[in-house]
């Protein structure tokens, strides 16, 4: 077989073979409970404490700032429901967007089901959120803002440093889902008067069910999982050490090569937007062209639908992603999309290819190369495009 | 996610295309849902399909259907191609995924469709045949 051209970096990572060396002590030799007495359990506590500095160092956070936790998402959970629920007194309104992972707006919906009210912030055509629109949506009971740094699925990055600003002037906490974005752009949380912070290890070349949440000391929020004092008692459960120590290892070298593989992916991503954009005729770029994820080009096809064309592309190899309803199981297309005014039957035919600083030009080549085959396949097949030509036609 | 025979018929689709004046012609679902079916029938003289052709719009669950539906319904006459049923183009898929039933439901539609078009034109009446739904959610949400 041909090799795998991996295309779903924002799905998940490849763990790097470095990374995963240094985990492996962590399983057989150095298995103790860093939350026990006896020395054997010291090198695991050790090491996890050492873990907790890097990161914090990564982001200019103190390392009592950072709580271990089994995702983003449960990261999510945490900072939105533990902050409804300690500041309830303060006010119950929070302010978030449109275009959240559902690990926000989910939660979001539960918190509005137990009483709260949730503004969700429009965006524009490219998936940026409107500052004054945020200005205007504070109110005296609004105890919380949570924007994502950057989108999952069309990459666009919002303006987190503008959106900390207005938080701090009207004393709100500012959390951010940083999961897309930590280890791939330049974060500082004091720069950004970012108060929290989810971030993931599967989504930086580390390991999955290991991420973090930076809680800013002043936010005095509880615990989400109870039963022990693991975490400073506010994150229950033993410590997933060989996570732990992944975690750290992938966003050390996340963070050594941050500069490199911004400019490396860049550029790649550029070369196959404009491939595509001068090769494929209706293909419509989803998102911001320069404020976004390095690593991240989203197309819409029209008169095609996306779950056809990731079979195809399965078959050659390619591993891409779409927020196609019919992946999903619901017939609705992306949220997302939908919110920067796709109509539905553009929405359909969308694409996700996100890059890893592994790809290579080749790769991007042969990937256009198999979708202009695949698109111009499916299009003749396609009952819209049929109607479109026949109108072309009449027009002329 | 998918059976042998519905690659195999996404892969290898039969029957795409269009025919020239059709007997009768059928589009069905929409596209804020993702698929649209569009199915042309050549019937003769003695009302027996010759013809059957398709285009699709949706996923790989969708065209698979649509190139079952037209291999099924060719060779028969319209009262047998009437029976074909959603459950017969599944069965002869070897299933779906339950997400996925919703194509077969709009195959069998796209079937009706066309034949609703050909009784009109030719002002007959099809025994057994209703006035298709222009929706395909509405009959899903019926169901």
């Amino acid at each position: 077989m041909e090799k795998l051209i991996y295309l779903d970096n924002a799905a998940t990572t490849q763990v790097y073979p470095e990374v995963f060396e240094e985990m492996k002590p962590y399983f057989t030799e150095y298995y103790g409970n860093p939350s026990s007495v006896y020395q054997f359990a010291q090198e695991s506590k050790n090491k996890v404490e050492r873990a907790r500095e890097e990161i914090a160092e990564m982001l200019n956070a103190k390392p009592e700032e950072i709580y271990f936790t089994g995702g983003g998402s449960e990261s999510d959970n945490w900072a939105l429901v533990a902050t409804a629920e300690t500041y309830a007194k303060k006010g119950k309104h929070i302010i978030t967007s449109k275009i959240e992972h559902h690990a926000i707006l989910h939660t979001c919906e539960y918190l509005e089901s137990r009483g709260y009210e949730v503004t969700y912030l429009d965006v524009d055509e490219n998936g940026l959120i409107d500052l004054e629109q945020l200005k205007k949506s504070i109110r005296e009971d609004t105890i919380l803002i949570s924007i994502m740094s950057a989108n999952n699925e069309i990459g666009t990055i919002q303006p987190i440093a503008e959106i900390g600003k207005i938080a701090k002037e009207h004393e709100i906490f500012f959390h951010t889902d940083a999961v897309q974005a930590f280890g791939h752009i330049p974060i500082d949380v004091e720069e950004m008067r970012i108060d929290m912070l989810s971030a993931s290890g599967h989504k930086i070349h580390g390991p999955k069910g290991i991420g973090f949440l930076y809680i800013r000391k002043n936010v005095r929020i509880g615990a989400f999982i109870h039963g022990g004092s693991q975490e400073r008692g506010k994150r229950a459960g033993t410590h997933n050490v060989p996570g732990i120590v992944g975690l750290a290892a992938a966003a050390k070298i996340a963070k050594e090569n941050l500069e490199s593989n911004i400019k490396y992916e860049t550029k790649l991503r550029d070369y196959a937007i404009s491939r595509i954009e001068n090769e494929i005729p209706f293909a419509v770029l989803s998102g911001h062209r320069t404020k976004r994820l390095p690593n991240n080009i989203h197309f819409c096809f029209r008169f095609i639908e996306g779950e056809s064309m990731l079979i195809l592309l399965d078959q050659a190899g390619i591993c891409g992603s779409s927020g196609s309803a019919c992946t999903s199981g619901s017939l609705d297309p992306s949220h997302v999309l939908l919110a920067i005014g796709r109509p539905h039957e553009i929405a359909h035919g969308s694409l996700r290819l996100t890059l890893s600083e592994k790809n290579t030009k080749e790769e991007i080549d042969k990937v256009v190369d198999e979708l202009k085959k695949i698109i111009e396949r499916l299009r003749s097949m396609s009952p819209l495009y049929e109607d479109y030509l026949k109108k072309e036609k009449a027009n002329v | 996610m998918y059976s042998e025979k519905v690659m195999d018929h996404f892969n290898h689709p039969r029957n795409v295309g269009e025919i020239e004046d059709p007997s009768g012609v059928g589009t069905v679902g929409n596209a804020k849902c993702g698929d649209i079916m569009r199915m042309y029938l050549d019937i003769d003289d003695n009302g027996i399909i010759q013809e059957a052709k398709f285009k699709t719009f949706g996923c790989g669950a969708a065209i698979a259907t649509s190139s079952m539906a037209t291999e099924l319904v060719k060779g028969k006459t319209v009262q047998e191609a009437l029976e074909v049923t959603n459950k017969a183009v599944m069965e002869a898929l070897d299933g779906l995924p339950p997400v996925k039933v919703h194509c077969s439901l709009l195959a069998e539609e796209a079937i009706h469709a066309a034949l609703w078009d050909y009784a009109k034109k030719n002002g007959i009446v099809i025994e057994g045949l209703k006035e298709p739904v222009s929706d395909i959610e509405e009959r899903v949400d019926a169901e």
